[in-house]
């Protein structure tokens, strides 16, 4: 049987027009509910134009009429199928009580590979410095030129300065802020790449923190160095570390150790848990790039055992936070 | 480049198949080029009343300072912002579309070919980092496209995107290719009758293919292939030469066309 070409485009157009002009009305207005009747309409119309897509197929096959009816039933399938995870309303404070501690217990392991790795590149920073202390300027980035000086010198310096709370410290701490989510969001997407640079990157961070702290210790200035590190490093440190740990659940993803799923699939899976993880990082540095610009750099030797104490108390509660915060009872009795 | 598909053929639960254009690697990089464009636009355009603000607020006393080094803070979390989230909430409030994509006519979407969610765009913009390195060249992310087959960057890999193109295809009428009263098959309406019953769907669907294109092929592969479909069609019904004397092997082919698509009906 061929199909009269003519006839049946001139009795089905109005319906591929209708709903042709219902597609671009949602276009155009976004985030359009439509009422019950319209959308029983629309769902006849797409149902009406994908029937004639197959009767085109079977019994005319004209190209140009084919392909005009699978834009609109493209659309029309698009819009129709949409996922719905959008329509989800966005609830910060369970977010922040239950979501994103949740998702960072849920993938214990790769904060501790992560949190190792890190240990690893300090204690690399550490050794190397015990090896050859001369070769100190080579290992630190030209970036921190603060800490190729001797820390001794360097305290001096900054003991004496007097600290201005507006000179410049909004600027820093943005800057601070932007370049430590840049890296941690490098951190996370170079998972990508089968783990191999997110772990570079952690090693990277940890080397120059193992450098660092045991240049300041070899020279007695462990209380400046804890009072300078710990009340900003204490949430900064952990933040790079969730990139890692997402970096490293999207590794993960890539392998595909212990699953037949598909690459599509494996991704699909994770997504939610990597915007969570990286959402909650950004959050951190945030916190971690206000306190770095207006607290840690006040070096003022009287005032340490506040920093200190900030610190770790900051360090605390940021641990309580993330093993705890919205456990079920029953997992909490247990761990008790 | 191996194995690259133009088209994402997708096949829906009630057993309808279409299929949608994938966009060229080349039209993204135009798309992409529009965009950063866009963003530097709009950086700069910030930076500008950042730097009008600042200089109109370090006139005031006791503040003027305070306000701006705020200034200057804020100027870099700006541009930060409109780099990082320009992509984001385009693509999320115009379903999938960017300034550059809109201009190109391309969009991006589920690569099943289903409408994007918020979670897939903010993936996929995030990747962006990736996909643009070393530096802003975008390396990993050319090669990405030019290796896999639907043309996918990381970004769209792990969001499970792809970038199509939307093409406006204006509806078509077989009467612009089938001229009313050119027909001289019509005055056998019984072998007419016999040529509908013997030829098959597909065939059909070859003939209308060859008329609708015939301007896109060199002449001598438009004169081979109309000459090995009138052969084709002249085994299945086999009109008196009264009525073929003097007709082309393409018009021949048009006047079995004009008989299967014009005068037969369903």
């Amino acid at each position: 049987m061929i199909l009269d070409l003519d006839k049946f485009i001139a009795k089905e157009q109005p319906y591929w027009d209708e709903l042709s002009a219902l597609l671009q009305n949602y276009d155009e207005s976004g985030d359009y509910q439509q009422p019950l009747e319209e959308a029983k309409r629309f769902y006849y119309l797409y149902q009406r134009t994908s029937a004639d897509l197959v009767k085109l197929n079977t019994f005319a096959g004209e190209v140009e009429t084919t392909r005009y009816i699978e834009r609109i039933v493209a659309k029309a399938y698009s819009r129709l199928h949409e996922s719905g995870a959008g329509k989800v309303p966005f609830r910060p404070l369970q977010w922040l009580r239950r979501t994103f501690p949740a998702t960072v217990r849920r993938h214990w392991r790769a904060f501790i590979i992560s949190s190792g790795a890190f240990l690893v590149g300090a204690s690399f920073g550490v050794g190397a410095l015990a090896v050859d202390y001369d070769q100190k300027n080579q290992f630190i980035p030209p970036q921190f030129p603060h800490l190729r000086e001797k820390p001794s010198k360097r305290v001096e310096r900054e003991e004496k300065q007097d600290f201005d709370a507006f000179q410049g410290r909004h600027a820093f701490s943005s800057q601070l802020m932007t370049h430590n989510a840049k890296v941690t969001a490098l951190a996370m997407v170079s998972g990508f790449l089968w783990g191999i640079f997110t772990l570079a990157i952690i090693l990277d961070n940890g080397k120059l923190l193992g450098l660092v702290s045991y240049d300041y210790l070899l020279d007695g200035q462990g209380e400046f160095l804890t009072a300078w590190l710990l009340p900003h490093g204490s949430v900064e440190i952990p933040a790079i570390l969730l990139g890692g740990q997402a970096g490293l659940v999207i590794a993960h993803t890539m392998f595909g150790w212990g699953t037949n799923l598909r690459l599509r699939q494996r991704f699909a899976r994770v997504r939610g848990d990597l915007l969570t993880l990286i959402a909650g990082a950004s959050l951190m540095l945030i916190w971690a790039g206000i306190v770095e610009s207006f607290l840690s750099q006040y070096h003022a030797p009287n005032f340490y055992p506040w920093k200190i104490g900030f610190g770790a108390l900051q360090l605390t509660s940021l641990i309580l936070y993330l093993a705890l915060s919205g456990r079920k009872k029953s997992q909490t009795r247990l761990v008790a | 480049m191996l194995g690259r598909t133009t088209t994402l053929e997708v096949r829906t639960a009630e057993g309808v198949s279409f299929k949608i254009p994938i966009a060229s690697p080349c039209s993204r990089c135009l798309a992409l080029a529009v965009d950063l464009g866009m963003i530097m636009g709009l950086t700069i355009l910030a930076t500008f009343v950042l730097n009008i603000l600042q200089s109109m607020a370090s006139a005031l006393p006791g503040i003027g300072r305070i306000l701006v080094d705020f200034g200057q803070g804020t100027a870099i979390i700006v541009q930060f912002i409109i780099a990082t989230f320009y992509g984001i909430v385009l693509e999320w409030l115009w379903s999938g579309q960017t300034l550059g994509k809109r201009l190109l006519r391309l969009r991006v979407i589920d690569e099943r070919g289903l409408s994007l969610s918020f979670k897939q765009i903010a993936i996929r913009n995030i990747f962006r980092l990736l996909d643009m390195l070393p530096s802003t060249f975008y390396l990993i992310g050319g090669t990405s496209c030019l290796f896999t087959a639907k043309c996918q960057r990381t970004g769209d890999i792990a969001a499970g995107t792809l970038v199509i193109r939307e093409v406006n295809v204006p509806i078509p009428s077989c009467s612009e290719l089938l001229e009313e009263g050119e027909n001289s098959f019509a005055s056998a309406p019984h072998l007419e009758a016999r040529l509908r019953q013997r030829i098959s769907p597909e065939e059909a669907r070859i003939a209308l293919d060859a008329i609708t294109r015939r301007d896109e092929l060199k002449p001598e592969s438009r004169l081979l292939l109309f000459a090995r479909l009138a052969d084709h069609f002249r085994t299945l019904s086999e009109f008196p030469d009264e009525i073929t004397v003097g007709l082309s092997d393409e018009q021949y082919v048009r006047n079995v066309v004009d008989t299967l698509f014009r005068r037969a009906s369903i």
